[in-house]
């Protein structure tokens, strides 16, 4: 099997940090925030490996950490300490030591994200069809009929007519936004997709839909994907492990269906129990 | 008997820790069995016994407490079910282990045929050629073809129990666990289950399986494995100290 | 006026200051060198970033061309020729684009070749075209470091989705020695080509925006455009297919401003470069040819410009 991705030891802190930050935090402290500095430890010591095709979940309430250790590996944010190696057509990239230009470059050719707000994943300003071409444009494909091909066939995928790829985001309801950014985050056939909290919000029906597309698509591309959310029943249905974030630290991980069934940590039982 | 068993299955014990509620529930206990390829073990005994404990050890959604549960891979290797990692475990289920519970879990909207078909679409195959096996599985247990097409969110239980099962059996799995296959189905349908178990077996899968009538133990096992009762808490605790 | 100060308006220091960050801009062909643009004693935006430069670069003894929309007798060119000439001794001007060694500006690069020995000065309102599609020049200053210029294509983009063509008609973003894209002034698009390995260098002053950046002698200038949708400089066909000619010396190479006769209500094209159209002019006169209806320039007779070219 390939591996896509290995974090090691990734952690976050927003403020100045000190000495006791994370002996002070987590879990059995009930907090995230440092009682000796008033930092937060958003993440703290957050290790996985991610390989080929493979779903990863990663579950908790808000502020536990999830986005924070997304956010770090698509480079929205930048890390306080760990690694993260990216391995990619047979070569390897330290991510955290690449310089902000290698960065951008791997984030628009190779890893998708899709936000839970579209705001953040698309450009209201412009239409649904230039936003694509935003992502290939940065790609460098420079000729206009591949581009507006590429983006007819990937919104026809993501059941968005192709009709309406010349308006912009704002007249589109929220699951088509979704599948606009989808769409985006797909274009460029990114080996790596990140998903935080992609369906929260949405219509059970659209949720239904916007699952079912992802599913595809992984089967389909064989993309490897880490999945935000603090839905149960996402996780249950796309990921094949799961990691448990509470207050920034990962409190359990293991196979979804083991998670879900056997949960070993007392705040996975509790979560499980008032879910099911 | 001098063949090699597929499975073997060593002082398997399993006991719930409840933290909330302060309490451990003691499940399977000291459980010893063997399964060999193209012969059906049955577990049998009483309720709360941890038969389906033992099941979901082996397919690890539970973790075990104690003991070894040695599976023997297709390239011949012998992997520790408790102790393997995830990523070994989600390939085995990919490709040798399946298993087939009471429980139908699918995406919501996902047409029947999809559903049984995604063993198949996660091991690559094409779309149009795994549906055209799934069809021949939903003919075989005899689900009505106007169903195919539409969710079996719902779908009635026998029903349901047959998408679950041709699921399960789609694959052609080298072990398959079988819990309670044919608990709500009618006498027809069971009769075309049992068949369908039989050629699975003649073809050599593997099979530890749970049921609920004797009749269908007495028929279809080849070994039969007897849980004893659980042990109470304090003997479990004591185990622990 | 010449006695109380120095030559060329600005003291040493401040010239000292553009003619550093000349050399800068110079050497990285395309980037906004930022600069201390200094008070002018007239309007910014009435090119006190091209004045600064021209001011600072101008040496004795050398002649020096102004022109304003290609026309040197516009009020803009007059005034900045004559705030030059009072603030610069020793220097000479002329009308006469192959006379001069320096030509300061705005909107329009000369029909006539330039050479190795000139020199050109472009005035700029606004010199960064990421403006447009981001406001924050903290953010503009990464994506030009990245090149990254992938929002100004999808602008491009958008464009031919909605009409069918390009519509910019100046301004037009060009991209120097394959990085930085630059504005490169309110020129139409007609003398976007011209920058492209230019014999002559091409200096830009941004004064209001405190920017100075260069095109060098011999350097790649790229107008962005996709592979199957390329640039095009303006048509000036009428509708017959023919090229229409400049109604004053029959030029039919040059680029044309159009204008209505308030006499006939008629549209009337003439060359928007005046150097050039007097060339033409007597040029057909010499070869015995007739030239266009009109021998004044600019025509007495407009009464309003239809299509300014900037």
């Amino acid at each position: 099997m390939d591996k896509v991705l290995g974090v090691k030891n990734l952690s976050k802190v927003y403020g100045p940090g000190c000495a006791s930050c994370f002996e002070l935090t987590g879990p059995e402290h009930d907090t995230n925030i440092c009682p000796n500095c008033r930092s937060v430890v958003a993440a703290h010591d957050v290790s996985f490996d991610l390989y080929k095709g493979e779903i990863l979940g990663i579950m908790g309430e808000s502020g536990s950490g999830k986005s924070t250790a997304v956010k770090c590996l698509y480079f929205d944010h930048e890390p306080s300490s760990g690694r993260a190696t990216f391995f990619d057509e047979g070569r390897q990239y330290d991510l955290f030591n690449l310089n902000a230009a290698q960065q951008r470059r791997l984030a628009n050719h190779r890893f998708g994200m899709v936000y839970q707000n579209p705001h953040l994943g698309l450009n209201f300003d412009i239409t649904a069809g230039g936003n694509i071409a935003e992502r290939l444009l940065m790609s460098e494909v420079d000729n206009f009929s591949e581009i507006r091909g590429r983006a007819t066939s990937l919104l026809s995928r993501t059941e968005v007519l192709p009709e309406r790829m010349d308006e912009l985001p704002k007249n589109f309801s929220g699951g088509m936004q979704q599948r606009v950014q989808i769409a985006k985050a797909l274009v460029t056939n990114p080996p790596l997709l990140f998903l935080d909290e992609v369906t929260t919000g949405l219509d059970l029906s659209v949720q239904a839909a916007i699952l079912d597309l992802i599913m595809e698509i992984q089967q389909e591309k064989d993309t490897a994907m880490i999945v935000v959310t603090h839905d149960l029943g996402v996780i249950r249905l796309l990921a094949g492990r799961t990691m448990v974030m509470k207050y920034g630290r990962v409190i359990e991980s293991g196979l979804t269906d083991q998670i879900l069934e056997d949960p070993q940590h007392a705040y996975t039982q509790r979560l499980v129990a008032s879910a099911l | 008997m001098n063949e090699i068993p597929i499975l073997r299955v060593e002082g398997y014990s399993k006991h719930f820790e409840l933290h909330e509620q302060g309490k451990i529930i003691p499940s399977s206990c000291d459980v010893n069995l063997n399964v060999y390829s193209g012969r059906l073990t049955a577990l049998i005994g009483p309720t709360g016994a941890g038969k389906s404990t033992v099941l979901k050890g082996i397919y690890r959604t539970y973790l075990s407490t104690s003991g070894r549960l040695l599976y023997r891979t297709v390239s011949g290797h012998e992997v520790d079910l408790a102790q393997a990692d995830e990523h070994s475990i989600l390939e085995l289920r990919r490709t040798e282990i399946g298993f087939v519970t009471q429980f139908l879990h699918a995406l919501p909207r996902q047409a029947t045929e999809d559903v049984v078909a995604q063993p198949l679409f996660q091991k690559g195959m094409g779309r149009s050629e795994a549906r055209d096996i799934a069809h021949k599985m939903l003919a075989a247990m005899n689900l009505p073809e106007r169903l195919w097409g539409i969710s079996p969110a719902t779908f009635s239980g026998g029903e349901k129990q047959r998408v679950n099962l041709a699921r399960g059996l789609v694959s052609h799995p080298r072990l398959l666990l079988l819990d309670e296959p044919t608990a709500s189905l009618d006498p027809k349908t069971t009769e075309r289950v049992v068949r369908l178990i039989e050629d699975l077996k003649n073809d050599g899968v593997a099979m530890l399986a749970i049921f609920l009538h004797p009749d269908l133990v007495e028929r279809m096992a080849d070994d039969v494995v007897e849980l004893e009762p659980p042990l109470s808490i304090e003997k479990v605790l004591k185990e622990i100290a | 006026m010449s006695a109380s100060y120095p030559f060329g308006f600005l003291n040493e220091y401040a010239k000292k200051e553009v003619r550093r960050s000349t050399l800068k801009a110079v050497a990285i062909p395309g980037y906004q060198v930022p600069y201390s643009s200094r008070e002018m004693p007239m309007g910014r935006g009435f090119g006190t970033g091209g004045l600064q430069l021209t001011l600072s670069l101008l040496g004795k003894g050398e002649t020096l061309k102004v022109i304003d929309q290609g026309s040197d007798d516009s009020v803009n060119a007059v005034n900045l020729r004559s705030f030059i000439e009072m603030t610069c001794e020793g220097i000479n001007t002329t009308t006469k684009t192959d006379e001069a060694d320096f030509i300061q500006s705005r909107h329009r690069i000369p029909e006539t070749a330039l050479r190795e020995d000139q020199l050109i000065v472009l005035q700029v309102p606004y010199p960064d075209p990421l403006v447009v599609v981001e406001p924050s020049e903290d953010k503009r200053k990464i994506l030009h470091g990245e090149a990254d210029y992938s929002r100004l294509l999808v602008k491009l983009y958008e464009d031919i989705v909605k009409f069918d063509e390009i519509t910019i008609s100046h301004r037009y973003p060009t991209r120097i020695n394959g990085h930085y894209v630059i504005d490169p002034s309110p020129i139409p698009r007609w003398d976007v080509p011209k920058l492209n390995q230019s014999k002559a260098l091409i200096l830009l002053g941004a004064g209001r925006e405190k920017k100075i950046y260069a095109v060098p002698p011999y350097t790649k200038a790229e107008p962005l455009a996709f592979e199957d949708v390329p640039f095009r400089v303006e048509n000036f066909s009428d509708e017959n297919g023919q090229r229409r000619s400049c109604q004053r010396c029959g030029c039919t190479s040059s680029f044309l401003d159009e204008f209505v006769d308030s006499k006939t209500g008629k549209k009337v094209y003439q060359c928007s470069d005046s150097d050039w159209c007097d060339a033409q002019g007597s040029a057909s006169v010499a070869e015995g040819r007739t030239p266009g209806a009109t021998d004044e320039y600019p025509p007495t007779n407009i009464e309003q410009v239809v299509v300014a070219n900037g």
